[in-house]
């Protein structure tokens, strides 16, 4: 935390200077460690062993807050008898299809009866018991590399630091989700915070600390394949209206679909979408599976997916398996990279370690690549929306240099030319993007589209035309429009509400009057947890939201999380809808039975309860089941091979290495690697080892080492540092970790290897993301060969460690029959312009099929 | 008695008459020194802003003033109101100035056509014709009514992925643009 | 003058310099190590509100000391983070006392295999602005000069880079640029004092370490904070450059840090180079004022 978000770690230096307790559990010692009660290090990848040995500790030794966990969490569901835990099934749930590396999910459902006392053995509560019974502080030893002792000592002080006086917070980086297992690590800890009661109170939580200015956002007003806006799913093959909407419940206040659903279909489609016509629920396009962005990259490689937006984003450094990435891009017909500085994902058939090595050869790749320079945060009005569902918006200060332009500029003007070209068409399937309401103001001489006008359709109109105050009053006949349901409110009054700026002095300390947090301006979720059933505070020292009789309401210092008016007292009338199926004791609203769950029935991939697997490569067996590896993590093997695993450590990769970020860096480093200011504070990549690790393989501090994993050698300087503590596993010995920060590339002021092409591409099977906090490789002394001799190199390796040999890349052979000279432009003289007036036709891509490289053909 | 401009503001002579007798204070400031004064007082306009690297959302003051005879920025530093920050600014907040004003920002559009060695000038209007163009052609190239017999109306042909530092607003024409169009390998940061 | 001018406490370091009654209040930095994380926004803010040039890009590289890239203070670094890891004696962070509190402790840290624990210290120097300043003290022009706030800073239109300052500070902050050949450091932001702003190290500062105010209210809190520490175990806790009987007369920006000065590579007594001064004054003094009184009278007969 004191590592990649500074600013923040105020508040945890403070609350430690009022006497809170801080702990740190990471591989890593990080500037948090440094000034944290304890560091605790941990082997990468141990973490649902870890915390599931403190879900264990809670519940043998009865710490959980019993009243809060019969209230508010599903512990009282029972379940089928028929459903297998993983406990009896050796790390499988009943439902999976070895086939397939799918789980069924039909008998992971309740049976609609609870059992109150928690005593019954198929309730969630006890199941929940016997699944977590095996995870032991002796366990977390053997898995984690964390002694029993201290582990007692860590767990007595969360339960200590719980309860109805105490709360404690949980704070964690993305990297918790990075691994083939990353949605279950979170999931682990819920479950031990819901137990404890940590949850939608003060002082408690789950914080993810995102990394980047409007990541929260990304995911709330989404550009990712499987979602709509507010969270809504995108639809799937053949699917109607009303079956779409048969997958979301009716009950709690997801019960209210129907109205966001319309809204947003309302505010796209404007007067075109009528009841008539489902809304144009049919305009949408329908997802089959994954479309994720590792399996459209591999798409690249085959050829199927010809064009490519990068808008802010260097695949070619931040994405995992970076070799893969660049020979994607080298397989496209056009490329679209628009960015403030010059990019590794723009120059790759430049100067990209391919080219280096001799796989790709500039006058061979045939993509077409667009630079746009894009305009600054200072150059344009928007909101970014923090890891606290706080919308801020920053104001345009002046306008942005020469050609470059805001993205909303860009997409607005690109959709206008778009819609121009095609303004003639009959064809029904551009009916959807004709009928976009597009009419955006523009202001100055660059004609800037307003955002403002834009964050109004988002925040949505009532009937007529005045901005909606809340999401409770959407509607389903298309009446009300609103782009995205969970941002209802951001523009109540006709007002900015998130350009508010009332200065932290001037109002109470949860500052509701500084920007506007989604949903409802609320800024703890769930925070009716933080009464009891009765709406009291569960203590006077952590009163957050109480029911007030006299007055009818709830109160406190938050924006109540559950209908203002609705008494602790109310309870549901059969087959009611929506929040109305939920009583005034259920704080969890979101949630069909409004519990918190424990246990999850559906919705994911991976199991209803956690269970810990080892990392797609790891030094070790599973020491907690016979399957050493997550049986439904998604794998492409074929493309980017992970090393099989092996019994013992002694092997060809025989360490952990572990990938991470530093304060005076940004992620792939185009935001930081292009400033003097920080690109001398860290001038150069460098790994992090031990001086055991030194030792046993001569690395000097200083001097430089090359790090070999199954997919790639990367060189980096050496920082032999103390911090870098190797773990004791009993009965293998020592285990090392190499770290190393992944912000360099080959462009910037400060240039070098990039970390990310070490990495697999191992996917976690519920959100498709990466496991790029874990892989096995080796690391030896100097520095790696140049040209062919670095893939040989990596070639041995992968001889030596009896992996396949289809990784070989098919050097120059795969490149366009045609000579360079006979791409889109035979004359070598020609005008620059000549190119761009011969229009579309010439992206006919010249290069496929065959194509640039196919590497695993 | 009037002393002349010059004498008062000699430091020998104010080192002789004042109370600085060693010459290591008040007689011997400079001009430089007189007039010295944030240049942010010169500001002609000072607007709100977020910092751009991560998720904190710390608050910054942008100041714009003339710089060679151009409006730039000239400072940007941590917002005292703001109840997340309260003013503060990491090393990459603390930078944000640089990465506005920075020499190796592009401000030109730059074109590589297949198989060339080098980059191209090329006009931004031109640009975006093309690449609407492209889009278009892509599409209608990749467009899939229907796979296994259900109805999918869409194109894998292009895909878009988004940094996390775009704001909503532009989150959301992209979301919708590009849905619009059938893509739907659209995607950001988030899922990497 | 005064009879502490060159040495011993001071208590009116403005005054003595010959401001008026009425100047401001002498103002400091106090760095609170133990809560520096290292971070270097104090060094970035520094550079972009003094428009410190860029690094040549060519130049740079890693030093291997740990996460310290910026090596030491000099004329384009006024802030330095220096960062230091130590093998200490374990101990008991995790263990409870009898009120059944845990310990807290700043040398929390896993232990290796020999039972040594890790500890990671982060302190961000600055010039000291000393109550006696040897630069001030040696330059021959007037370039340095003691602010009405009490500070310390060269002016860059009078210094013509004689360097005499940089062998005087004992602290080894001032340097010279090499492209103008002027010596710089640390104003303490002169120009955001005199617009009543905070110097932009302080503000930037995520977690307080670096606090910037009335130097005689930083010394009190900086008291309270090193009996906190105290009482929390933490014995090595110290003090630096808050003494103003001390070699210096006393820090204008001083420290608590959490070990021996040498081990943040701080002198451990610093002396201001001039001490011996006075004795010597006594006679340079004559000659300088006789050579002034002439210098003055005979700029008067040409006026006249």
């Amino acid at each position: 935390m004191a590592e990649c978000h500074p600013v923040a770690f105020q508040w945890v230096v403070q609350a430690k200077q009022r006497g809170a307790t801080v702990l740190h559990v990471d591989p890593r010692f990080t500037r948090t460690s440094a000034l944290a009660s304890a560091h605790v290090p941990t082997r990468a990848g141990g973490d649902i062993v870890f915390l599931g040995a403190l879900i264990n500790y809670v519940l043998a030794g009865g710490h959980e807050f019993r009243e809060y966990v019969t209230a508010y969490t599903n512990a009282a569901d029972m379940l089928p008898a028929d459903f297998v835990d993983a406990e009896d099934g050796d790390g499988l749930f009943s439902g999976y299809d070895q086939e397939t590396r799918t789980y069924d999910n039909a008998t992971w459902q309740p049976t609609g009866e609870r059992d109150l006392t928690l005593s019954h053995p198929r309730c969630v509560f006890q199941v929940l018991k016997r699944h977590f019974a095996r995870y032991t502080p002796e366990l977390v030893d053997e898995v984690c590399g964390i002694a029993p002792a201290d582990f007692e000592r860590i767990a007595s002080t969360l339960v200590a630091c719980s309860g109805r006086e105490k709360t404690t917070a949980w704070v964690y980086a993305v990297g918790w989700t990075q691994h083939s297992t990353g949605v279950q690590h979170i999931r682990t800890a819920s479950i031990l915070q819901t137990l404890l009661g940590n949850m939608g109170r003060p002082g408690g939580g789950i914080m993810a600390l995102r990394g980047h200015a409007n990541i929260q956002g990304a995911t709330d007003i989404p550009t990712l394949f499987h979602l709509l806006g507010g969270y809504l799913p995108m639809p799937a093959a053949g699917e109607s209206m009303e079956a779409y909407l048969r997958r979301i419940p009716d009950t709690g206040f997801w019960g209210n679909k129907r109205a966001y659903l319309v809204s947003m279909l309302k505010a796209w489609f404007g007067d075109a979408a009528s009841a008539a016509n489902d809304y144009c629920f049919g305009y949408l396009p329908r997802i089959t599976g994954d479309h994720g962005t590792y399996r459209t990259t591999l798409d690249m490689i085959d050829g199927k997916v010809k064009g490519y937006f990068l808008l802010g984003e260097n695949p070619a450094v931040g994405s995992a398996g970076g070799r893969l990435q660049r020979l994607a891009l080298a397989n496209l017909d056009w490329l679209v990279v628009k960015d403030l500085a010059m990019i590794e994902s723009a120059t790759f058939w430049q100067k990209g370690p391919e080219i280096e090595s001799g796989e790709l050869v500039t006058e061979r790749i045939g993509t077409e690549v667009f630079f746009l320079p894009a305009a600054a945060h200072v150059e344009k009005d928007g909101s970014f929306t923090n890891t606290q569902r706080l919308l801020q918006w920053h104001e345009k200060a002046l306008d942005p240099p020469g050609d470059a332009r805001s993205d909303l500029s860009f997409i607005y003007h690109l959709g206008r030319k778009i819609r121009a070209k095609l303004a003639s068409s009959s064809d029904p399937r551009d009916r959807p993007v004709l009928d976009l309401t597009w009419d955006y103001p523009v202001e100055g001489e660059q004609e800037e589209p307003s955002a403002v006008a834009v964050l109004a359709e988002i925040n949505g109109h009532a009937a007529d035309g005045s901005p909606l105050s809340a999401f409770t009053q959407l509607a389903g006949d298309g009446s009300t429009s609103c782009g995205s349901w969970i941002h209802a409110g951001v523009f109540a009054g006709g007002v900015n509400q998130s350009a508010r700026r009332k200065p932290d002095a001037e109002q109470s300390w949860v500052a509701l009057e500084w920007g506007w947090a989604w949903p409802a301006n609320r800024r703890i979720l769930y925070n009716r947890a933080s009464a009891d059933p009765q709406g009291r505070p569960w203590s006077e020292a952590k009163a957050y939201i109480w029911w007030d009789a006299d007055a009818g309401e709830w109160t406190g210092h938050d924006v109540p999380d559950i209908e203002k008016t609705k008494p602790p007292s109310f309870r549901p009338q059969p087959g009611a809808r929506a929040q109305a199926a939920l009583s005034g004791a259920d704080a969890f609203i979101m949630q069909a039975d409004g519990k918190a769950a424990l246990f999850v029935p559906s919705g994911l991939a991976d199991g209803p309860l956690p269970v810990h697997f080892e990392p797609a490569e790891s030094p070790l067996r599973n020491r907690v089941y016979g399957q050493d590896t997550s049986p439904v993590s998604v794998q492409y093997r074929d493309r980017l091979p992970v090393r099989a695993q092996v019994a013992g450590h002694a092997a060809t990769y025989p360490y952990v290495v572990t990938t991470y970020r530093l304060t005076e860096h940004h992620t792939a480093g185009s935001m930081s690697r292009t400033l003097g200011r920080l690109a001398e504070l860290q001038p150069e990549l460098f790994c992090e080892v031990s001086p055991g690790l030194a030792a046993e393989r001569g690395l000097a501090n200083g001097g430089w080492a090359t790090i070999i994993t199954a997919r790639a050698a990367i060189e980096a300087r050496v920082l032999v540092t103390r911090r870098n503590r190797p773990l004791r596993i009993p009965g293998e010995g020592v285990i090392h970790q190499v770290g190393l920060p992944y912000h360099w590339g080959s462009e910037g002021i400060v240039t070098g290897d990039s970390v990310n092409d070490l990495l697999p591409v191992v996917l976690d099977p519920n959100v498709y993301i990466q496991e790029s906090k874990v892989a096995t490789c080796d690391i030896r002394p100097g520095r790696r060969p140049r040209g062919p001799a670095r893939l040989e190199l990596v070639r041995q390796y992968r001889e030596q460690a009896g992996l396949g040999a289809e990784w070989e890349p098919q050097q120059g052979d795969a490149g366009p029959d045609a000579e360079p000279a006979a791409g889109p432009d035979a004359e070598p003289d020609a005008e620059p312009a000549a190119g761009p007036d011969a229009g579309p036709a010439q992206t006919g891509h010249p290069a496929a099929p065959g194509g640039t490289e196919h590497h695993d053909q | 008695m009037e002393r002349p401009g010059w004498l008062v503001n000699w430091p020998v002579y104010r080192q002789l008459t004042g109370a600085d007798r060693l010459g290591r204070g008040f007689a011997v400031r400079s001009p430089h020194t007189e007039h010295a004064a944030p240049r942010t007082e010169a500001a002609a306009r000072v607007v709100s802003s977020v910092c751009p690297y991560c998720a904190v959302g710390c608050g910054q003051k942008v100041y714009v003033g003339m710089v060679g005879g151009r409006e730039a920025v000239t400072q940007i530093e941590g917002d005292p109101d703001s109840p997340v920050s309260r003013g503060r600014l990491c090393p990459k907040g603390a930078a944000s100035k640089q990465l506005v004003t920075h020499s190796g920002r592009q401000d030109k559009v730059l074109y590589r056509r297949p198989f060339a060695a080098s980059w191209e000038s090329l006009d931004l209007a031109t640009a975006m014709d093309m690449i609407a163009d492209r889009v278009l052609a892509t599409r209608a190239a990749t467009w899939e009514e229907s796979v296994d017999g259900k109805r999918v109306a869409r194109t894998l042909g292009f895909a878009s992925l988004g940094g996390a530092t775009l704001d909503n607003e532009e989150n959301y024409l992209i979301n919708k643009l590009w849905t619009a169009l059938g893509a739907i390998q659209i995607e950001n940061q988030a899922r990497i | 003058m005064t009879s502490n001018s060159l040495y011993g406490p001071l208590e009116d370091v403005s005054g003595d310099a010959g401001y008026v009654a009425g100047h401001p209040e002498r103002v400091g930095f106090f760095t609170d190590t133990s809560v520096c994380i290292g971070c270097k926004a104090c060094e970035v803010a520094c550079k972009e509100w003094n428009g410190l040039p860029d690094p040549d890009a060519d130049l740079l590289k890693l030093t291997g000391m740990s996460y310290d890239n910026t090596a030491e203070l000099g004329s384009n670094a006024w802030r330095h983070v220096a960062f230091i890891e130590q093998a200490v004696p374990q101990v008991s962070v995790l263990s409870r006392d009898g009120a059944g509190q845990l310990i807290i402790s700043a040398s929390a840290g896993d232990t290796d295999d020999s039972g040594q624990a890790t500890r990671w210290l982060m302190a961000s120097d600055v010039c000291k602005h000393c109550t006696h300043a040897g630069c001030l003290d040696v330059c021959p022009t007037g370039a340095l000069v003691r602010t009405e706030f009490g500070t310390v800073i060269v002016q860059p239109d009078v210094c013509n880079g004689c360097a005499y300052c940089v062998s005087a500070c004992p602290f080894g902050v001032i340097d010279r640029r090499e492209d103008d050949g002027r010596a710089w450091k640390c104003t303490m932001c002169y120009d955001r004092l005199r617009g009543g702003l905070e110097p932009a190290c302080a503000k930037a500062c995520p977690t307080d370490s670096i606090q910037f105010g009335r130097l005689d209210e930083l010394r009190v809190t900086a008291q309270a904070r090193l009996a906190e520490l105290h009482e929390a175990g933490i014995t090595q806790a110290r003090l630096y450059g808050a003494d103003p009987e001390d070699g210096i007369g006393g820090a204008g920006a001083f420290f608590l840090l959490l070990d021996e000065p040498q081990v943040y590579g701080l002198p451990p007594d610093p002396v201001v180079t001039t001490r011996d001064l006075p004795a010597m004054w006594r006679w340079a003094g004559l000659a300088a004022g006789a050579l002034a009184a002439g210098v003055a009278v005979a700029f008067a007969g040409r006026r006249a």
